[in-house]
């Protein structure tokens, strides 16, 4: 039961890795793409990670897990973030 | 050889690296040139991985794509418009195409020639002697036993070499300034992630005795903070100032020698720890050996004295 319940995770987790890559690819402009990949990429990072906690006994690696989770969301925010920032600079000063 | 999963998993692996570093060689501008690269030393970082060499995937990890990646990037920024570099046509020249197509095919033989001799079980092997020896090293983790045990003398010249290069960017005048007006929520970013990184490279200098990890790691880590810090608009990226960051500078190389002569004497020979100390002696080297390699990474990627080298009270007479 629980190993069905993390193979559904883990292959949702990974439909959203391929929805991100195939925004980051056809998507029209930086702003778009961004869209894609932080949202997809964070939500499909979390469903991976919460589908490999369940396989796990230990916890202590499950907790590894879940604070590598969280350090990408945190840094994929900042990320995002800047990138958006850069493009609206270009935006309003296109030198 | 059976085609499974982790044979593809290798092969791929392979494949994009030859493709990464074609596409970087032959990418638009130097900036997609210098990120082809980054993830071109992230994947060589798992092929590592995989060739079961962790402490040098750690390091190429931290060391080549990081920080090196950092300095490149740096580099590209500074670039004043008019200069010789920004002028030049960003397509290599045909001559350096050349060569490095010339390195690459020269990587790969040497590749071939490197697992045929595996397969045949022929040349001479260390690994064997390391393993009979390691009991003896003070640590558990194979390659500390040999960088600071039995090939210490190797590693103390590494330092020297890193300390030369420190000296070199000394040389250079003072800093770039720090980049302004980061935004808020890099400074929140950095203010989160700084405790973070101290900690794990603590950790990875503490775990290096028993488990991957060790002086060099640590060290590209503890720089990697400096540069994030700096990012967020710190001028002196945490470094301290005067005397403090002198004897940060300094102590690797010093450590390192002091404790190599202070154990010689008698019939033992430069390096030569005294039975029952090698542990402990190899935690101190390894501590200042950290400081002093993330020093010195960090004044290479600010490219110039820091306003810390001047303390307070000299910038005062100046």
């Amino acid at each position: 039961m629980i190993d069905l319940l993390a193979s559904a995770l883990i292959a949702s987790g990974l439909f959203f890795y391929f929805a991100g890559t195939v925004g980051l690819l056809r998507l029209p402009d930086t702003l778009c793409r961004l869209h894609a990949v932080t949202k997809a990429d964070n939500l499909g990072l979390g469903l991976l990670v919460f589908g490999l906690v369940l396989q796990l006994n230990d916890p202590l690696s499950m907790l590894k897990l879940l604070l590598i989770w969280i350090l990408v969301l945190a840094a994929s925010a900042a990320g995002g973030q800047l990138i958006a920032r850069h493009v609206q600079h270009e935006k309003a000063d296109p030198s | 050889m059976t085609l499974d999963a982790l044979f593809i998993l290798d092969a791929l692996l392979a494949a994009l690296l030859l493709m990464l570093a074609v596409a970087a060689l032959h990418a638009h501008s130097l900036r997609q040139s210098i990120i082809l690269f980054i993830v071109f030393g992230l994947v060589t970082a798992l092929a590592w991985a995989r060739l079961k060499a962790p402490d040098v995937a750690l390091a190429e990890a931290a060391i080549g794509s990081g920080v090196a990646g950092a300095l490149l990037l740096a580099a590209i920024r500074e670039r004043r418009p008019g200069s010789k570099a920004s002028t030049r046509q960003n397509r290599p020249a045909w001559q350096v195409l050349t060569v490095t197509y010339l390195v690459i095919g020269l990587t790969l033989t040497a590749s071939w020639a490197f697992l045929d001799a595996q397969a045949n079980q022929s040349g001479l092997r260390l690994g064997e002697l390391v393993q009979a020896e390691l009991a003896n090293s003070g640590v558990s983790n194979p390659v500390t036993a040999v960088l600071l045990n039995f090939r210490a003398f190797d590693t103390l010249l590494e330092l020297a070499v890193l300390f030369a290069a420190l000296l070199g960017v000394l040389v250079l005048g003072p800093a770039r300034p720090a980049p302004r007006g980061a935004s808020p929520v890099v400074s929140h970013l950095v203010a989160w992630l700084t405790p973070l990184l101290i900690i794990t490279a603590g950790y990875l200098l503490w775990v290096g005795a028993h488990a991957p990890g060790g002086a060099f790691q640590a060290g590209a880590l503890l720089a990697a903070v400096g540069i994030i810090v700096r990012l967020s608009g710190s001028p002196n990226s945490g470094l301290p100032s005067g005397i403090w960051m002198r004897l940060m500078a300094v102590g690797g190389c010093g450590v390192f020698l002091f404790v190599g002569i202070a154990s010689m004497g008698g019939d033992a020979s430069l390096l030569q720890y005294p039975a029952g100390w090698a542990s402990i002696l190899i935690l101190l080297i390894e501590v200042f050996a950290t400081l002093s390699i993330a020093a010195s990474l960090l004044l290479v990627y600010l490219g110039g004295q820091p306003a810390a080298w001047v303390s307070d009270k000299e910038r005062g007479h100046a």
